[in-house]
């Protein structure tokens, strides 16, 4: 009876509303148009029975920054529930359909790891979307004289280890798409120089070292083209070239550019810019071409855009009177939305969450946000400022 | 072997019976190996001096530039060069908010470095741009490579030869006073000046 009345009840209610909203539209013609919110999203609620200690800790956290709420059994649409005496094993009753939707348990690695396959198994059985708990990503981390050095990590920020041991300058890490290798900033030479380090190996190199301003390399999601920051035409403006230096190609003629990223198709490059002494976005043909600007009406000065891989949205960073806003707009054109406080998106591999850095007192701290329930939460910090961060995808 | 025909069956309706009452207590049916300890290591780089010599990528002097601006000096051209940092410590030069325009209250720093350069045929100039902490890490970084780059061309009017100039960004890395207010910031955005000398040995 108790499960009837959950399923009828709602039911009974949206008859009610209807008919309700039929005797309101005899009178006079109402066309009801719910704006789709779409950053405002409802987090799913899911309870979580039987889990401890640091188990418990990875999947309320994977949990919460995809999108999910934690609630009581009875409230929860699905129920995860299991253990973690030895090794992990959980399922998910989905209450609705009033099916097990997943029951799997995992070995090997550490626990913590399992906790992470778990969680991404849960995300991928409700939403049908890969999850991103087993996912790394790259920051820096600078001390208050500025030097510092480039970092890789678990997505949650556990696990960091250092990269650099260059006790410099370093900045804007950048993944190769796919690989455990590496672009980044060190003035290690004495010069702000782009460097290719392979992770596996620790082998790296100059892949751009010319006079002036070497910085913000980004790669071509299939992983064939680097670009980048150069001055060496004298102002920093966009160049590309394949990823082993050839066919080095200038793309921009402004004064000021920074931080280019890649349209998921390989056909473009968004970038910050100044047009008529004011900041703006602009997107460039990856192979040469005019440049178009990218409009973000209602949030003033964007500089470090990050277009998502499936291709819908562009992310960047707005200021508006001090404060670092993380917004996000249509690719194709639309109006910004603020999101949060904070700078420098990352978009993960699946669209749906960003990394950032966002101020704590003078200091920057990594955080992660699920974009469309707006859920965010601090990720493990390594020592005085993280900032950059680049999601591996 | 006739009990074992009978589980299957028995299994699927015990499985669907479980799964549709929602029971909480039943075996998993599958497991998931979780390969090594990690998903990756970074190899260790032990850098100081194992750094292959130049770049990969062809030289190239910005003929495809169409910008007004001068192209940058060629670095190498800058080796064995000591840095005189006091020489010209006075002759700092300040910019507004978010602007690389050089003011015209500067002319007298930029006089006194182009007698520098003048009076002494093996100098080179190094120029350094900064800026305050307002503003994104990598913007900034652009920003203070321009106001160097923009120092370098004031200078050229004045009869300077853009080839013994190089410059570099620190961005907001490295602020002159460490505050953040308006007049840290005022102190910060700026553009510092070091007179480089050939080495005696060379």
């Amino acid at each position: 009876m108790k499960n009837y009345l959950k399923i009828y009840l709602p039911i009974l209610f949206a008859v009610f509303a209807v008919s309700f909203a039929c005797a309101q539209s005899g009178q006079d013609e109402i066309v009801i148009t719910r704006p789709v919110d779409t950053f405002g999203q409802k987090p799913v609620p899911v309870s979580l029975d039987g889990f401890s200690g640091e188990v418990a800790d990875v999947l309320r956290f994977d949990l919460y920054v995809q999108g999910f709420s934690f609630v009581t059994p009875d409230a929860a649409q699905y129920q995860i529930s299991g253990g973690n005496s030895g090794n992990v094993t959980g399922s998910v009753n989905d209450k609705f359909a009033r099916k097990i939707i997943l029951s799997r348990s995992y070995t090997g690695a550490s626990l913590r790891r399992q906790a992470h396959a778990f969680a991404d198994d849960i995300v991928f059985a409700i939403t049908g979307k890969k999850g991103i708990a087993q996912t790394k990503i790259t920051f820096k981390a600078a001390s208050e004289n500025g030097n510092g050095e480039i970092y890789v990590a678990d997505f949650d920020g556990h696990n960091a280890q250092a990269v650099t041991h260059d006790g410099t300058i370093v900045a804007a890490p950048a993944w190769l798409p796919g690989r455990l290798a590496l672009f980044y900033t060190s003035y290690q030479p004495g010069n702000p120089d782009i460097f290719y380090h392979n992770l596996s190996t620790g082998r790296r190199s100059i892949v751009a070292g010319f006079s002036g301003l070497n910085t913000g390399a980004a790669v071509s999601p299939d992983g064939s083209k680097l670009a980048m920051i150069l001055s060496k035409s004298g102002s920093p403006n966009v160049w590309v070239c394949n990823v082993d230096g050839s066919d080095l190609k200038r793309l921009t003629t402004g004064l000021e550019d920074s931080s280019p990223c890649w349209s998921p198709d390989g056909q473009w490059i968004c970038f910050a810019t100044k047009i008529n002494e004011r900041r703006a976005l602009a997107k460039v043909p990856a192979g040469g071409g005019a440049i178009q600007r990218i409009s973000t009406a209602g949030a003033p000065n964007p500089t470090e855009p990050d277009w998502s891989p499936d291709g819908k949205w562009i992310a960047f960073t707005c200021q508006f009177s001090g404060e670092f806003d993380i917004c996000v707009m249509p690719a194709g054109g639309g109006t910004p939305t603020v999101l949060v406080a904070g700078q420098d998106p990352s978009w993960s591999s699946n669209s749906r969450t960003l990394v950032f850095n966002h101020a704590v007192g003078y200091r920057q701290v990594l955080s992660v946000l699920d974009v469309f329930t707006k859920q965010v939460k601090d990720i493990g910090r390594i020592s005085g400022s993280d900032s950059q961060p680049a999601w591996a995808r | 072997m006739k009990t074992m025909k009978l589980i299957y069956p028995l299994a699927l309706v015990l499985a669907v019976t479980l799964a549709s009452t929602g029971c909480r207590s039943h075996k998993p049916v599958g497991i998931t190996p979780i390969p090594g300890s990690q998903t990756g290591t970074p190899g260790d780089e032990n850098g100081n001096g194992t750094l292959p010599p130049g770049n990969t990528m062809t030289p190239d002097n910005g003929a495809n530039g169409t910008n007004s601006v001068i192209p940058v000096a060629n670095a190498d051209e800058f080796d064995n060069m000591t840095e005189d940092r006091a020489a010209l410590a006075a002759n700092t030069v300040h910019f507004a908010y978010d602007s690389a325009a050089v003011k015209s209250s500067e002319q007298s720093n930029l006089e006194a470095v182009t007698s520098a350069l003048g009076s002494d045929a093996n100098a080179k100039l190094l120029i350094e741009g900064y800026c305050d902490e307002r503003g994104t890490e990598e913007y900034n970084r652009s920003l203070g490579e321009r106001r160097a780059l923009a120092l370098r061309e004031a200078l050229a009017k004045l009869g300077v030869d853009p080839s013994r100039v190089r410059t570099i960004s620190y961005g907001k890395d490295r602020p002159a006073d460490p505050g953040h207010d308006e007049s840290a910031w005022a102190k910060n955005r700026r553009g510092e000046f070091v007179l480089l000398h050939p080495k005696a040995s060379s």
